[in-house]
């Protein structure tokens, strides 16, 4: 094997080489510590601003909203349990949804420990929450709504500007996973009334382990990682130089180039899905037909189980992911696959294929021809399949 | 994480299919746990003669299945029932401790199948 095609960028994105280039210098030429007051320091600290402000701009923020993290889950459970904290004497309530993230998932299932309570919205078949759902949850003690703003796994996009209004108007702070979002989806923050995002670069071509949390000037908000000065006195912890510079270079580039990028992702998964559910009977796309991530595709392909279909993969080349249960380590298949309703048998034969930069035409067409060799030969030895070739095919 | 055994076990899996006048057949799990394994059994005179599966499962429990019916064949049903999971772990240099459960599954899938078999001969 020689061939190896990437379908896996909703997990993590390479570091595109202009950002690995920005980023060299500050390892050896400018790493003073930004709290120096000496030149090395004031060399680090104009470059941690440079990316601040480059990180405002693509959100429409202000760069004093900007605050630097160790990746999104970090900025997912500052912002959740900072806002908790903050104004618990305001109310206990938080809603949130079925869908998110185990970033969110789990820290919210914490705070239930603590003594908050939580909403977990449903979604309907396609992951999509509701606004009636959401408006009649609403509580004199709601404190946060967060909804993600793209799912990771079937790719669906919420109605983030509607849910911004009801937040603003029932006064309640509204937080965004925009994870998966930033650098596929415009997000301007101030139109939407978002009072706090979280943003990982590795997702957008940009390193791992750093991120960032936008906070709405005036959220009353506690601080997560306590100790030094630094961010402000918001975040603890002297900077990754390094990181943030590579962050800012890769959402400078993320936001201009967005619309030549979707019209990329897009025409490549168009081809992809059709391609797929022309050639494989017994197949499901998850997710939103059109309030999709451009790069995302998810099927269930019914009688066979996602791990064997991925190993299957891996040899021959392609890198995907799968939310069955076997591949989790746990009994059960992914939590997002079962809120869109899909029994636990057919959840366990899902797999998200999800493009980017460097896939081409030609990918997809090396996908369409091993894909369905492989799913025949899994369901040829499936004890499920029988039955259907048997009964009511 | 899986050992180049499972990996063998998996990418060319031994006794695939199915036998049409099986002497026994057993059929464990379910597809809401995510693994299901069914054996046909071809008994003569106490000894295995023919065993094919089926599996609906991860990498662990296609492998497991294949080994499973590599150890049985030629057996008589006796040794056959003395099959255990740890055995079946064992014979493939060991699996990751998320995926013991998955192999379960193939010493239960022999021990249901020899019970059919039993059952349907007055045993
Ligand atoms: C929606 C979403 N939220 C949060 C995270 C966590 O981000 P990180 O890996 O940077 O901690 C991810 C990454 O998988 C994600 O997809
Ligand atoms: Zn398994």
């Amino acid at each position: 094997m020689n061939k190896r095609i990437y379908l896996d960028h909703s997990a993590t994105t390479y570091t595109k080489p202009e950002v690995l280039e920005e980023m060299l210098p500050v390892f050896n030429e400018y790493f003073g510590n930004p709290s120096s007051i000496y030149s090395y320091g004031r060399e680090a600290k104009r470059l941690v601003d440079k990316a601040r402000d480059r990180v405002a701009k693509a959100l429409n923020a202000l760069p004093e909203e900007i605050f630097f993290t160790a990746g999104g889950s970090e900025a997912d459970n500052w912002a959740l349990r900072g806002v908790a904290y903050a104004n618990k004497e305001r109310g206990n309530h938080i809603i949130t949804s079925k869908i998110e993230h185990h970033a969110i998932l789990h820290t919210c299932q914490q705070l239930e420990k603590e003594g908050f309570k939580v909403t977990y919205l449903p979604v309907d078949k396609y992951g999509m929450v509701s606004l009636e759902d959401l408006k009649n949850s609403i509580t004199d003690e709601t404190i946060l709504i967060s909804i993600m703003y793209a799912n990771n796994e079937i790719g669906t996009i919420q109605p983030i500007d509607e849910i911004g209004k009801i937040a603003k108007e029932s006064k309640i702070y509204f937080h965004t996973d925009a994870v998966q979002a930033v650098g596929n989806i415009k997000i301007d923050v101030k139109e939407q009334n978002i009072d706090l995002l979280s943003l990982s670069a590795h997702k957008f071509y940009g390193p791992k382990g750093v991120g960032a949390l936008y906070i709405k000037k005036g959220t009353r908000i506690t601080n997560l990682i306590t100790g030094g000065g630094q961010e402000r006195g918001r975040r603890a912890g002297t900077e990754n130089v390094p990181g943030i510079v590579g962050l800012g270079k890769a959402i400078e580039l993320a936001t201009e180039n967005i619309d030549s990028y979707n019209e990329k992702l897009l025409k490549l998964r168009t081809k992809l899905i059709n391609g797929i559910m022309e050639r494989i009977p017994y197949t499901l796309v998850n997710g939103h037909p059109e309030k999709r991530l451009p790069g995302n595709a998810n099927f269930c392909f019914k009688y066979i189980e996602g791990e064997s279909l991925l190993l299957n993969l891996d040899m021959k080349g392609i890198a995907a992911s799968s939310g069955s249960a076997c591949t989790s380590g746990s009994l059960d298949p992914s939590h997002v696959l079962l809120a869109i309703g899909l029994p636990h048998e057919i959840a366990h034969g899902s797999l998200r294929l999800t493009l980017g930069e460097e896939n081409t035409e030609e990918d997809i067409d090396y996908v369409l021809e091993v894909l369905p060799e492989i799913v025949q030969r899994l369901r040829d030895m499936s004890p499920l399949y029988e039955k259907v070739k048997g009964g009511n095919q | 994480m899986y050992s180049e055994k499972v990996m063998e076990h998996f990418t060319t899996p031994r006794n695939v299919g199915e036998i049409k006048d099986a002497d026994g057949i057993g059929e464990v799990g379910n597809a809401k746990c995510g693994d299901i394994m069914k054996i046909y059994l071809k008994i003569e005179n106490d000894i295995i003669k023919d065993v094919k599966f089926k599996t609906f499962g991860c990498g662990a429990a296609i492998a497991t299945s294949s080994i499973a019916t590599e150890l049985i064949k030629g057996k008589t049903v006796e040794e056959a029932l003395k099959l255990t999971n740890k055995a079946v772990v064992e014979a493939l240099d060991g699996l990751p401790p998320q995926k013991i459960h998955c192999s379960v599954l193939a010493e239960e899938a022999v021990k249901a199948a020899i019970e059919d078999y039993k059952k349907k001969h007055n045993k």
